[in-house]
């Protein structure tokens, strides 16, 4: 397995800050996933050793939380918030509209391989509601016009 | 750390500081309910059954996560605590399915228990209820995953217990579950650990799944037949058309030696009784084919060439083979038959410990010898050679569990990197089978020191190892079958320069100690004697023959020449075993005692069908020494205990066998109940009954009791608690006699790993069934990481 230099450089700080190896799971499957797409049986796999962890270990910790996957996604992954504030402000119509325009349901990924759509807790962005995240970038106060620029915008951008 | 006082439920308790509440609750007799928690598994905190009210305190809390401290009072019922309680089983209810009548569990489940306490059994959740189909994860292991309650004793048995770590919790919250190693299924040691430990029905084994239910069964505390290590199991059994039919083992009351403990032998291979090509029948070779016959007509047949035999050509030309697997009373009464009724010393048995030199090297310091429990309490111990984790699980557990939970010091001295050395402070590699040269490196030898040096354990640290293990006190030096004859001598003569260190010589098989301590040998007596030394059992059973027998190799060796006219072989499979060409036994009235076909009994000119240990009753000596009862649970009609065929064949050779059992001595009459059916087993809790309030009725030539008392009163290191072992307590035993240097070569260990078990665990089928599961996965440990 072979992850980029930048990785490994990460990698070796951040095991140096803590004493046990397994303390930079969280933050290391999230790099690696940033690197591969999704973390698949061959990254468990090394993470796992490099970390003296069971894959069972690593597997646990990636379903424990959603931003982590172990299934490949779409390029740009569209998350759109229906928890309460968003909630209120429409944020289930924004989900609703993103499913119509894209064709597909929630935890699913487009035949093209450039969206994925999942409908996701409270991102931290409520004064700003309804927020949707795309990979690790905000959009917020959404109507179904600015969604509608908003995946152009991907669309355009991803398949330059 | 000093005792508190604390108060609980108006009651004055008093108990060491830092006690978890809990356990400071039992201690006092009070009973707090508890999913989550359990005695030696790390905390968890999840169900909060166990909420209870402390004063000063704001909210209920945690009994079982609560330490005590001085001046605490608790209250753990309430109205208030009865409807925390109830709340909870409320909520495990909401997703419970209503499977109690088809539920393995069901009658001995600890949701159902509570419900019943707390009664919530009315649901106020209307949705529809998250199913899942059940998995079969192996074998072995099946997950119901509806019936699960999360309380993750499964997830920390398997890790913390076993060293495994085969469970994990995938998801969270509401959609937590329990999940298998290997994704769909499970790659691991396949002990049901984690489905004994469950409280409810959601971990169930393919052994018993849906084959009946707790209260249909008789239960039965027995000695598990399997590997040395002496582990009680309970066996459930039922009537069945061809006797009675053993469906569980578990350790129902965890009052054994192994405590919570059984490897997947103890478990679940007890299915060897019922497989088909058990023997039930006597067979006799006629027209060159084994062919089926009457009991009466083959014991009379063996009985009278026997005798002819000795009359004519004398007892040595007789040989006579015994069994690690039968009780101590049947290999006690079997060297007193060939000694007495057919006066050989040419017996033996298949070894696999050099119990002789063990007896020699410790000159008649029998307490010397450590325990099974005081393995899992010993504040450090040495181990050479052996792997623990294959050939003796509850040692291996025991060891693991005393690092664990009282930082017992480890240290391994083996040339294979076995698992064991997970939990040693020291491991020491030296090169491949060179465990006895570091025996006499531990002993003094210096010049060892460089011929042990390896990459991983160069010289210095084996002297460092020594250094180390010469300031422990209290160690137990546990080795393998690598340490023998005068290697052994060395490594006892080393432990003895350290204070208190005790020894365990390992093994393999369920009564391969008790074979060697009863004298199944040809040049020793029981209790290690040797022949010349053997005044005491020549004053009680009358003259015995005074050469020195043939061991079995030799007896082998002069078959072919016409030198062995007959040759009894009971419970064992030399020809399957040992690397013997059946030519060579060609011109022997061979006679086998066994449950199935072996290699051995296919050359046998009568067949008599014995029964197993599950079947009889009597005693086992593990490794160690313990010495435990073995009661009758299984019965298969048409067979035998070796016990009885023996004293019918002396008694079918014209012997008196009241010369060979001491039996009827006090002329009684008493009513033994039915041997036979639906009450089987009914007689030997009576003559328990009878033995414990000090009655003897010992009134059968059958009965292995009364050869129990000649032993006890014969065999040296074998004076023990009658009443104690009756009541179904291990009682120590030990090496007292002078013992004897043997040929090392004469050794050859079994080999079995976890999931083989020699003849037994070729006619096992759950067993053959794990080992195809597992075919593909690389031997050696089943655990990453
Ligand atoms: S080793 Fe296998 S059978 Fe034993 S506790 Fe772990 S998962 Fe269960
Ligand atoms: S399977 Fe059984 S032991 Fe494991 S968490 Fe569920 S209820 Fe507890
Ligand atoms: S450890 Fe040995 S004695 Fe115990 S259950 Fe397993 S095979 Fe039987
Ligand atoms: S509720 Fe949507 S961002 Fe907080
Ligand atoms: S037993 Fe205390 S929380 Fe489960």
């Amino acid at each position: 397995m072979k992850f980029s230099p930048q990785f490994e450089q990460r990698f070796e700080e951040m095991v140096s800050h803590y004493p046990t190896r397994r303390s930079v799971l969280v933050p290391t499957l999230l790099y690696a996933q940033d690197e591969t797409g999704y973390l698949s049986d061959e990254v468990i796999r090394e993470l796992a050793e490099r970390l003296e962890l069971t894959e069972l270990e690593v597997r646990n910790v990636i379903s424990y939380y959603s931003m982590l996957t172990t299934r490949p996604r779409g390029k740009y992954h569209v998350q759109v918030c229906t928890n309460i504030a968003c909630l209120l402000r429409g944020g289930e119509e924004i989900f609703e509209h993103c499913r119509q325009t894209l064709g597909i349901g929630g935890g699913e990924t487009t035949s093209d391989g450039l969206f994925s759509l999942a409908e996701v807790e409270c991102i931290g962005a409520c004064s700003w509601a309804p927020a949707v995240q795309v990979n690790y970038d905000f959009h917020e106060n959404l109507t179904r016009e600015e969604m509608d620029k908003i995946l152009g915008h991907y669309k355009k951008k991803g398949t330059q | 750390m000093a005792d508190v006082n604390i108060t609980i439920d108006s009651k004055p308790v008093r108990a060491p500081g830092g006690t978890l509440l809990i356990e400071a609750c039992k201690k006092a007799g009070i009973e707090v309910p508890s999913f989550c928690y359990y005695p030696n598994l790390s905390l968890q905190g999840a169900c909060r059954m166990c909420l209870v009210k402390i004063e000063k305190m704001p909210k209920l809390q945690t009994a079982c996560t609560t330490m005590i401290t001085e001046g605490m009072t608790v209250t753990t019922d309430s109205p208030e605590i009865h409807q925390a309680r109830k709340g909870m089983v409320e909520l495990l209810l909401g997703n419970h399915p209503l499977d109690c009548p088809v539920c393995d569990a069901g009658g001995e489940c600890e949701l159902q228990d509570m419900t019943f306490s707390y009664g919530a059994a009315e649901s106020k959740f209307i949705d529809i209820k998250n199913h899942r189909d059940e998995q079969q994860w192996s074998p072995v292991v099946y997950f119901d995953r509806p019936r699960c309650i999360l309380c993750y004793r499964c997830v920390r048995i398997c890790g913390e217990g076993m060293d495994v770590w085969a469970l994990g919790v995938e998801n969270r919250g509401v959609n937590s579950i329990i999940a298998p190693n290997r994704q769909d299924h499970l790659e691991c040691e396949e002990c049901g650990m984690c489905i004994d430990i469950c409280p409810v029905g959601a971990l169930t084994s393919g052994a018993y799944r849906y084959k009946t239910r707790p209260w249909e069964m008789k239960h039965v505390d027995t000695t598990c037949t399997h590997c040395a290590d002496g582990c009680k199991t309970t066996l459930g059994v039922r009537r069945a058309p061809a006797g009675m039919e053993i469906v569980r083992g578990d350790n129902r009351d965890k009052s054994g030696i192994n405590g919570d403990f059984l490897c997947i032998k103890g478990r679940y291979a007890f299915d060897f009784a019922h497989h088909q090509q058990r023997i039930k029948q006597p067979l006799i070779r006629k027209n060159a084919r084994l062919t089926p016959a009457s009991w009466e007509e083959a014991l009379d047949l063996v009985g009278k060439r026997f005798a002819q035999v000795r009359d004519q050509e004398g007892g040595t030309r007789i040989g006579v083979i015994g069994s690690n697997r039968t009780t101590n009373e049947e290999n006690y009464l079997l060297q007193k038959f060939a000694r007495l009724v057919l006066k050989t010393n040419n017996v033996d048995h298949h070894r696999t410990a050099d119990f002789p030199a063990f007896a020699a090297a410790l000159a008649g310091r029998g307490d010397r010898t450590a325990t099974m429990r005081e393995v899992y309490h010993a504040s450090a111990i040495l181990l050479i050679g052996n792997d623990p984790t294959n050939r003796h699980p509850l040692l291996a557990w025991q060891i693991r569990n005393n690092v664990r939970l009282h930082r017992s010091r480890l240290y391994v001295i083996n040339s294979e990197p076995i698992k064991l050395r997970r939990q040693a402070s020291f491991f020491a590699q030296p090169p491949a089978g060179s465990e006895a040269r570091a025996v006499e490196f531990l002993a003094g030898e210096e010049g060892a020191a460089d011929a042990l040096a390896t990459s991983s354990t160069p010289a210095q640290r084996w002297r460092d190892l020594r250094e180390k293990l010469r300031s422990e006190q209290n160690l137990i030096i546990i080795f393998g079958s690598e340490i023998r004859g005068r290697d052994l001598e060395k490594l006892v003569k080393f432990g003895s320069t350290l204070a208190q260190a005790k020894f365990v010589c390992l093994s393999d098989y369920a009564n391969s100690r008790g074979a060697a301590d009863m004298g199944l040998y040809p040049d020793l007596l029981p209790g290690y004697l040797p022949l010349n030394q053997g005044t005491k059992f020549r004053d009680d059973w009358g003259e015995l023959p005074a050469a020195t027998g043939l061991d079995l190799g030799e007896m082998i060796g002069i078959a072919n020449e016409g030198g062995l006219r007959a040759l009894y072989v009971v419970g064992s499979n030399p020809l399957g075993r040992l690397p013997i060409d059946p030519f060579l036994l060609s011109k022997t009235f061979i006679v086998v005692q066994d449950m199935f076909p072996t290699e051995t009994a296919a050359i046998a000119d009568v067949v008599l069908p014995a029964a197993n240990a599950y079947e009889k009753s009597g005693t086992f000596t593990n490794t160690c020494g313990d010495l435990q009862l073995v009661r009758k649970a299984g019965e298969i009609t048409g067979t035998k205990p070796d016990f009885e065929i023996i004293v019918r064949l002396a008694s079918a050779a014209g012997f008196d066998i009241r010369k060979l059992v001491p039996f009827g001595k006090r002329g009684t009459h008493a009513d033994m109940g039915q041997s036979r059916g639906a009450q089987a087993g009914e007689a030997d809790r009576h003559a328990v009954w009878l033995e414990a309030h000090g009655l003897e009725p010992k009134l059968s030539p059958f009965d292995p009791m009364a050869i129990l008392d000649e032993i006890e009163r014969l065999v040296p290191g074998y004076e023990v608690s009658r009443s104690n072992l009756l009541a179904g307590n291990d009682q120590h035993t030990t090496v007292e006699g002078p013992g004897m240097w043997h040929d090392p070569a004469l050794i050859i260990p079994a080999r079995d790993d976890l999931f083989t078990s020699g003849t037994l665990g070729r006619y096992s089928r759950l067993l053959n069934s794990v080992i195809e599961h597992r075919q593909g996965v690389p031997a050696g440990e089943v655990v990453a990481g």
